[in-house]
């Protein structure tokens, strides 16, 4: 393969990545915070599609209010299930949670499916991008949908406005200080609980706007977040459970192998990332960005 | 009283006589013939054949019903879900036949899974037609003297298509194909049909994984290939995932043709029919094909809802065709319909100047290279076919000289 092909599937490679990279930063401020391993991460992306493909048949709303509105509505969801349901759970084993999210995601993607078959007699429809928005743009070295290149850019600004709200603010230092150490963080006077649910609805609110983005790209279809999260929960594992800048940079990287690997040798694209991540196991088993447990 | 009892008696020894005449004429194996139709309930195949495969099959054993008195009661349907995959196809269908009392199998998506299906039908003596599955190897290597292809193969879509695209000038092909049974197959035979015609296939086919849905890798290779034509041998919901793809990297625009190995009108519609515009496909039929297959397909819209797809049409007619050698042989008997079926020549709504061949059991008929027409050119819903070319049965499908069929 020559270089010039090798560069465009890096730069392809960033698409994916983009999507990787906003479901696993969403999972590891959850999981950070929460201590959740959130399987329903996935089915929440497809919700997010889901919402905005609903919100243009129901009231005729079209990308730009969709991809504002149905990341809210999937953060709300998320908050309602938070309060309602996983709250109940913090005191006990993490697979009682693992298993509560799993069973969700079983439920919201069979409610779609039914909603979708009903309603709309479709198991699995297009989402059309905004007309400013399709097409294609010539970058010298490569013809690429303006679509796509939209995503890359969007994704990026979202993952450095995280980074700097965690990093740089006092709301971030909140959530760091709950993240390394609940108890001396309640010991500070801040009221932990309070920013639980919150914090979950971010997390699976970009979960919600990464749905939002793919559904040009991809079918709006009721099981289109099951493949990709088992994906993303190798993500987070190379990058380490937990740490943002982490995520977001493993999530990019799988991207791009994952295309170097479909334009090398197909058989092999889907499988790469979990080589990679048996390897970062064996050689640094709390991931690439993250700590080992004792020296929290 | 006892005048009345008496009369009671002998109408009722008269019955059991009638009755057990009809049992002595056609030998029914627990006196009902059951249809088994394993088929894609859930996944990427379901729209075009699914629930809609188990209602063809239901109206055929009514129509049949209907037809044969003496059979009145005694057609039954039962559909199950494989999940396209080999192990569950192989082992709902084993389930169908000993606990079901299943007599034969029809529809079959997904070529592993009625690879599978036929493996298991083959050892319990069940006759099996295949209709949504594609692989030839059914008819070559892996052919059984109770399994029989319906509709059509992958030879006769490369066979159609292939020649096709490439005398009207699509001589160049880079070609794609998900990496299970029907696309490695579909992929070799579609390489050949190319060359006999003199295309070239630039560079090494790719197979992508199954299911997939980010095929931009492989777009973006075409666009450096420049192929005239990007051949996508995917099926079903990967089609549609492939062909958005392709127009959203405006490949047409680039001057790279659509290729396209298996279509079914589930497709066009998921994405509208301009996405597909233009392209060529084969196809054993389609609703709007002539009066005689509107007919039938505004009777089955009626019941289901919905449009046949060319996949549902082809489960009602290889039912149909099944129940009729039934009735001939007057037995479910696998070995009995088996012969019935063999050197069968007929033509229904569906299958056209249709031959069952004895030596492979592969149904052949009359085929048709459609061109999906833009929109603007449908003059009614679900218009979206262009007939170019009809292939007569004896030119569509694999030779005899050519099968590696050996029951």
């Amino acid at each position: 393969m020559n270089t010039q092909l090798l560069l465009i599937q890096v730069f392809n490679g960033l698409v994916n990545g983009a999507f990787y990279a906003l479901l696993s930063l969403g999972l590891a401020v959850i999981f950070g915070m929460l201590r959740i391993v959130n399987f329903m991460h996935g089915a929440l992306y497809m919700l997010g599609a889901f919402t905005a493909f609903a919100l243009g048949q129901a009231f005729g709303l079209g990308f730009w209010p969709s991809l504002i509105l149905a990341p809210l509505i999937v953060a709300g969801i998320g908050m309602v299930l938070e309060r309602g349901l996983l709250s109940r759970l913090y005191g006990l084993e993490p697979s009682y949670n693992l298993l509560l999210t799993f069973g969700l995601t079983l439920l919201t993607q069979d409610l779609v499916k039914q909603v979708m078959l009903s309603q709309y007699a479709v198991s699995s429809a297009p989402y059309t991008p905004p007309p400013v928005l399709s097409g294609v743009v010539n970058l010298g070295f490569v013809v690429f949908p303006k679509y796509r290149l939209f995503v890359i850019g969007l994704s990026l600004l979202i993952c450095l406005i995280t980074w700097f709200v965690i990093e740089k603010t006092r709301v971030g230092a909140i959530i760091r200080a709950s993240t390394e150490n609940p108890g001396v963080t309640r010991a500070f006077g801040i009221d932990v609980g309070k920013w639980v649910t919150g914090v979950f609805g971010v997390g699976v609110g970009l979960a919600g706007l990464a749905g939002v983005l793919a559904a040009p790209i991809y079918s709006v279809e009721p099981y289109m977040g099951a493949e990709l999260i088992i994906t993303t929960f190798a993500v987070v594992v190379i990058g380490g459970m937990g740490s943002i800048l982490g995520s977001v940079i493993t999530g990019f990287a799988v991207g791009v192998l994952a295309a170097i690997g479909a334009a090398l040798y197909p058989p092999i694209a889907n499988t790469l990332v979990f080589i990679l991540m048996t390897l970062v196991l064996l050689v640094r088993p709390s991931g690439l960005f993250g700590l080992p447990e004792g020296a929290r | 009283m006892q005048k009345k009892l008496l009369t009671a008696l002998v109408s009722t020894v008269a019955l059991a006589t009638v009755t057990g005449a009809l049992a002595q004429s056609v030998r029914l194996t627990d006196n009902v013939v059951r249809v088994g139709v394993p088929t894609d309930l859930s996944g990427v195949y379901s729209e075009l054949s699914g629930q809609g495969s188990v209602r063809a099959a239901q109206l055929a054993a009514q129509d049949f019903m209907a037809a044969n008195p003496s059979f009145r009661n005694k057609v039954q349907v039962v559909g199950v879900d494989h999940q396209n995959k080999a192990d569950v196809a192989s082992n709902k269908a084993a389930e169908m036949i000993d606990r079901q009392n299943v007599d034969m199998l029809v529809d079959l998506p997904t070529s592993s899974a009625a690879l599978a299906a036929s493996e298991v039908a083959k050892r319990k003596k069940i006759p099996v037609m295949v209709v949504t599955g594609g692989t030839t190897a059914l008819t070559n290597e892996s052919c059984s003297k109770y399994t029989f292809h319906y509709a059509y193969d992958n030879y006769m879509l490369a066979n159609g298509t292939g020649t096709a695209v490439t005398k009207r000038g699509g001589n160049s092909w880079y070609i794609i194909y998900p990496n299970y049974a029907f696309g490695q197959d579909l992929n070799r035979q579609m390489t050949a049909a190319i060359r006999e015609n003199k295309g070239r296939v630039v560079t090494n086919s790719d197979a992508t994984p199954f299911p997939n849905t980010d095929f931009s890798s492989y777009l973006l290779k075409a666009q450096s290939l420049k192929p005239k034509v990007f051949g996508t041998m995917q099926a079903g919901a990967d089609l549609v995932n492939v062909v958005k793809q392709y127009n959203e990297f405006g490949l047409r625009q680039q001057g790279i043709g659509l290729g396209i190995g298996l279509l079914f009108e589930t497709d066009v519609a998921a994405l509208g029919q301009d996405a597909f515009a233009g392209a060529l496909a084969t196809v054993p039929w389609y609703w709007n094909l002539d009066q005689r297959a509107r007919t039938w397909a505004a009777k089955f819209e009626r019941s289901f809802g919905k449009k046949p797809t060319w996949a549902q049409a082809g489960v009602y007619s290889a039912t149909m065709t099944y129940l009729n050698a039934v009735a001939r042989a007057r037995s479910d008997g696998g070995d009995a319909v088996v012969k019935a079926l063999e050197g069968h020549r007929f033509s229904d709504f569906y299958a056209r100047s249709a031959y069952i061949r004895p030596q492979d059991h592969r149904v052949i008929l009359d085929v048709y290279t459609v061109q999906v027409k833009p929109r603007s050119q449908a003059r009614e819903a679900g218009d979206i076919f262009t007939k170019i070319a009809t292939i007569p049965a004896a030119r569509a499908f694999q030779p005899l000289s050519e099968s590696k069929c050996k029951f």
